[in-house]
């Protein structure tokens, strides 16, 4: 079954949710870096446990343009639908 | 509102670290070195325990020496480009004694080893190329992967596997794919398993570069480096290294048997726009490596100072890196403490880096030690003693 990015944004906030230090209260508005407080080597060291679970990889250039969690869905999606 | 005002988290930050009255440890100054593993800090003599001058050839005789004649004979700078007017005939002779030394056709000196690495990644692998970098690359990497224009993917520290598989996932995709790695990693000390990414670079066809920035003049029967020490410098496409490190002096360089290299000679940006080394750098790095290569016995002695080095911090009840190796870090949980930790080391006489995160693996700060082959036993003793002294005062030893 292909990911939608409602599904990919809800494994994503799943996996958030798993580090204790992670506000409980985010969704896929949620900013990475300003409501997670997320600094640039934990953005990049999370990002790694989501493409394990998903086998894709983002390139980090990719990176630079997404600010919420919607974002980083939508372009996990959108590079599982390039592969 | 000021330009300064995006760095009022990183002002804030920085006075937290000098909160309790110590020191900016960014701004520790070694008003003069007395040898090469002492120094005089803050008008005291301080043990050395965080320059990387492996060798300690920083304070070579013969290196001074080959510096000194060499300014009186060509001046003290080179006032241009390599593609200008700076490539005067040391350059070719350094690359040259680089290319016997590594045994490869060609070389290319750059003017610090940042720019080695910046200048040969970005250039190496273009906008249509894939680069795979360890997660724990040094900045001079990660930098070199934003100057080019390359799709840049990272793979888990170390581990050749998690490599594989990502390179996997780009089966079919056009474009080369470059793997970056290190030979020794610069904040824990730990070692490359060169054997594994070389493995995997023959499966996949990939190409590897390996920056043996720290490794080189360490590793291997001749200080080639991990590669060597692994058996597998055919598998290694480019070596990138630095001539501050165990040499002693400065500047950077990549080695290779593609002769594709001297293409990049014209179009590696950090190599075109900066002054070239001036003489007196060529001739104390060419010295330096005589001195390397003639002196096999400096690499046993470093080895044996490492594991010392490493026993005895374990000993004293400190958590350390995975492996004994001329960089040992004592890892430490919360950045005050690492703070005070360091400031007492200075207070009582040993000179130590300061790393603190997001500059360190898993965002523990760490006390970065390096270690010479010209410390002697009762150097390294009397550094362990510091570190089992302060330890104890701040209660955080584990030892019994």
């Amino acid at each position: 079954m292909s990911e939608t990015v409602a599904s990919v944004s809800a494994l994503i906030v799943k996996t958030l949710l798993a580090n204790p230090k992670v506000p409980r209260d985010i969704n896929g508005s949620s900013k990475i870096v300003e409501d997670l407080a997320f600094d640039s080597l934990a953005v990049m060291n999370f990002v790694m446990e989501i493409e394990d679970t998903l086998d894709v990889s983002v390139p980090l250039d990719r990176l630079a343009d997404i600010r919420t969690i919607d974002d980083l869905a939508a372009c996990i999606v959108s590079l599982k639908q390039a592969s | 509102m000021s330009i300064f005002s995006k760095y009022e988290g990183l002002a804030s930050a920085l006075a937290s670290v000098t909160a309790g009255g110590g020191r900016n440890p960014f701004d520790v100054v070694i008003e003069k070195p007395i040898s090469s593993t002492v120094g005089l800090i803050e008008g005291r003599e301080t043990l050395l325990f965080g320059t990387n001058n492996y060798l300690g050839l920083s304070q070579s005789p013969a290196a001074i020496n080959a510096a000194v004649e060499a300014a009186k004979a060509y001046g003290v700078g080179t006032t241009g480009s390599r593609i200008a007017n700076g490539t005067q005939g040391l350059h070719r002779q350094l690359e040259e004694r680089l290319s016997a030394f590594f045994r490869r056709r060609h070389c290319m000196v750059f003017s610090t080893g940042y720019q080695a690495n910046l200048g040969t990644i970005s250039a190496l692998a273009g906008k249509d190329d894939y680069l795979l970098l360890d997660a724990d690359s040094h900045a001079s990497i990660y930098d070199g992967s934003r100057l080019g224009h390359a799709q840049v993917i990272r793979f888990r520290h170390n581990d050749a596997d998690d490599l594989h598989k990502r390179l996997r996932r780009l089966e079919g995709t056009p474009g080369s794919k470059l793997v970056v790695v290190e030979g020794i990693y610069s904040m824990m000390g730990d070692v490359v398993p060169m054997a594994e990414f070389a493995a995997v670079k023959r499966e996949t066809g990939a190409w590897l570069l390996a920056d043996e920035a720290h490794s080189v003049g360490v590793m291997g029967k001749h200080g080639r480096g991990v590669a060597e020490a692994d058996g597998v410098e055919d598998d290694v496409d480019f070596v990138v290294g630095t001539f501050s490190k165990s040499l002693g002096t400065v500047g950077g360089y990549c080695v290779s048997n593609h002769a594709g290299l001297d293409l990049i000679r014209l179009c590696s940006r950090p190599y075109m726009f900066t002054a070239s080394l001036p003489p007196e750098v060529i001739a104390a790095t060419m010295a330096a490596l005589t001195e390397l290569e003639n002196h096999p016995e400096l690499r046993i002695r470093l080895m044996d100072n490492a594991r010392r080095l490493h026993t005895g911090l374990q000993a004293a009840g400190l958590r350390t890196g995975p492996q004994a190796s001329p960089v040992v870090s004592v890892i430490l949980d919360d950045v005050a403490v690492a703070v005070a930790f360091w400031n007492r080391l200075l207070d009582l006489g040993v000179y130590v880096n300061l790393s603190l995160p997001p500059a360190t693996p898993d965002q523990h700060p760490l006390l970065r030690t390096s270690v010479m082959a010209t410390h002697t036993p009762a150097e390294i003793d009397r550094a362990v003693d510091i570190f089992a002294t302060v330890a104890r005062e701040m209660g955080i030893s584990r030892a019994a």
